[in-house]
């Protein structure tokens, strides 16, 4: 699928100057290869949402270029910038289902970019996006659920109906922001490990950002750290030392966290 | 480390013990309580005023108690052809209005809500609002009156206008309001404008659009009855006829018609809103 070798998504010097003179992101350099699951770490305000954010252009970066495959997501004009964004899809911190809509529109509303004006407004979608949608609700365990509204679900199954729409939009690359944030323990490892295993079964390439360092651990191959807009961290799990936590997010007692990993995949082998 | 927190200040020492009170909006107590006394004593200068004459009052009364003793015995029957005819005219003007009004004031209600539309749509809209909205519906409709003649045309075209100041503007700040992450999502799938509106603005603005809406025809059919004072037709016209011949049986019955259907309206649309909540 990609060229010569080269990386799907490429970020090259990509700033982003808030109005207010905030740098949220100061030149950033990085490479996420085919089918790649990825965490981005860092404290609150290091540039996590917006870097993702900047990759679809939800957020405008100030400077840089963005690549997906040959692709330069960061030059292209409204009407190409919306055929990209088809190939990204994004699951959201607390859901961001549209709340008065069933789950199975929700889910539906990620063929947006594939389908007519007319076919949504009259929710008359191809035999094929519908299969799709009921395919994947059945994977993720919310079949019954098709019809119900979406704020009548509780909070794991909602993240679920997010991954849906996510897939449904048959994508290269997953952005993941906080996906866990709202959800107790329990449900944030099981989303945690059901977008994983989506993301292998399916080859996908992910950014996962993720305020939860021993959650990440458990489930990514590479972590890459981000303090005020720079990349401070990017290797292997194994490799974040309370050193390496103190450069991301300041001075504190990191021993916890990590007996804390060590805890959990005890009881996950168990 | 956790030690450096909490420990060792005489600050909270000298905190023990004190009494606590939420600090005054205004802390400048000569500011707080010069505003507070300076407008008792305006409003009983304004109160003192306001000219009464107990004469004059007292005449009134009579009359103001003819008036109520009308609505014992409202006459529905000998002014009953024109009362019908005023109530159908009122009705077509406050339905065709309300269709009208409501039509136009979508578009410009998406057009004046920052966070949707670009710099220069919101201006426009927001002025057509601004001028919508400062002009009262009487000065309108005498204008209207004055191009289109007598009649219910006059009426119906006052009307729209004024919804529209009314419905864009409100639904403009519902708009505004809206949760940004539920419409970021519909983007974020590659939606054309037309389908982000659809999916991810219009279903969290919808009740309190249809809310609006039923409310709007309520206004629309009571002011209706305003503007036949102004010659714009509707149940008003026949109301000031009743009140020039001094029939206030038959004004009573137009009065108690009038209630009566913005009761049942405001039923309805408790009915509807329910149902799209």
């Amino acid at each position: 699928m990609t060229g010569q070798g080269q990386a799907m998504l490429r970020l090259k010097n990509l700033v982003k100057t808030y109005k207010t003179g905030d740098q949220a992101l100061k030149a950033v350099n990085l490479e996420v290869p085919d089918g790649q699951v990825l965490a981005l770490i860092g404290p609150s305000g290091a540039g996590k949402s917006t870097m993702i954010r900047c990759i679809n252009r939800l957020v405008e970066p100030t400077g840089g270029e963005v690549w997906l495959d040959d692709l330069e997501v960061s030059k292209l004009g409204a009407g190409a910038l919306r055929r990209a964004r088809r190939q990204m899809g994004m699951i959201f911190q607390e859901y961001a289902l549209v709340e008065r809509l069933s789950v199975m529109e929700n889910v539906l509303s990620g063929r947006l970019g594939y389908v007519g004006f007319w076919r949504s407004l009259t929710r008359r979608y191809p035999q094929a996006d519908v299969d799709e949608a009921f395919r994947l609700l059945d994977r993720v365990g919310l079949l019954h659920m098709a019809d119900k509204r979406a704020d009548e679900l509780s909070g794991g199954q909602r993240q679920r109906v997010g991954i849906c729409r996510a897939l449904i939009q048959n994508p290269k690359l997953l952005l993941v922001d906080e996906p866990t944030a709202s959800l107790d323990p329990k449900t944030s490892r099981q989303i945690m490990r059901l977008i994983c295993e989506l993301c292998a079964e399916r080859g996908l390439a992910a950014i996962i950002n993720i305020h939860d360092v021993a959650l990440a651990q458990m489930f990514v191959n590479r972590v890459v750290g981000l303090r005020f807009g720079e990349i401070v961290f990017d290797g292997p799990p194994g490799g974040l030392t309370p050193d390496k936590l103190t450069e991301i997010y300041g001075e504190e007692d990191w021993e916890a966290t990590i007996q804390k990993v060590e805890d959990e995949d005890m009881e996950a082998a168990q | 480390m956790s030690g450096a927190i909490g420990t060792g200040s005489g600050e909270l020492e000298a905190l023990l013990g004190r009494r606590w009170r939420k600090p005054a909006f205004i802390a400048n107590p000569l500011l707080r309580w010069g505003l507070g006394i300076g407008f008792v004593a305006y409003l009983i200068a304004a109160v003192l005023t306001i000219p009464v004459d107990w004469g004059r009052v007292y005449e009134g009364l009579d009359r103001g108690w003819q008036f109520v003793t009308a609505f014992a015995h409202p006459d529905f029957l000998s002014r009953g052809g024109d009362i019908w005819e005023g109530l159908l005219e009122s009705i077509v003007m406050t339905v065709a209005a309300s269709v009208v009004g409501i039509a136009i004031s979508i578009p410009i209600g998406l057009g004046a809500a920052r966070n949707i539309a670009p710099l220069p749509v919101y201006l426009v809209c927001r002025a057509i609002i601004a001028i919508s909205r400062a002009l009262q519906e009487i000065i309108v409709a005498i204008l209207l009156v004055a191009i289109f003649g007598f009649g219910p045309l006059a009426g119906f075209l006052t009307l729209s206008f004024a919804t529209i100041g009314f419905l864009s503007k409100l639904l403009a700040e519902e708009i505004e309001a809206m949760d940004r992450s539920q419409a970021e999502a519909v983007r974020a799938t590659g939606a054309k404008w037309m389908q982000w509106i659809n999916y991810g603005v219009q279903p969290q603005v919808i009740p309190r659009l249809v809310g609006l809406s039923m409310y709007r025809v309520d206004i629309n059919f009571r002011e209706s009855a305003i503007l036949g004072l102004v010659g714009a037709g509707g149940i008003g016209a026949t109301l000031n006829t009743a009140f020039d011949r001094y029939e206030y049986d038959t004004a009573a019955a137009i009065l108690i018609l009038i209630i009566a259907i913005v009761m049942g309206l405001e039923y309805l649309s408790g009915v509807i809103r329910a149902r799209v909540q």
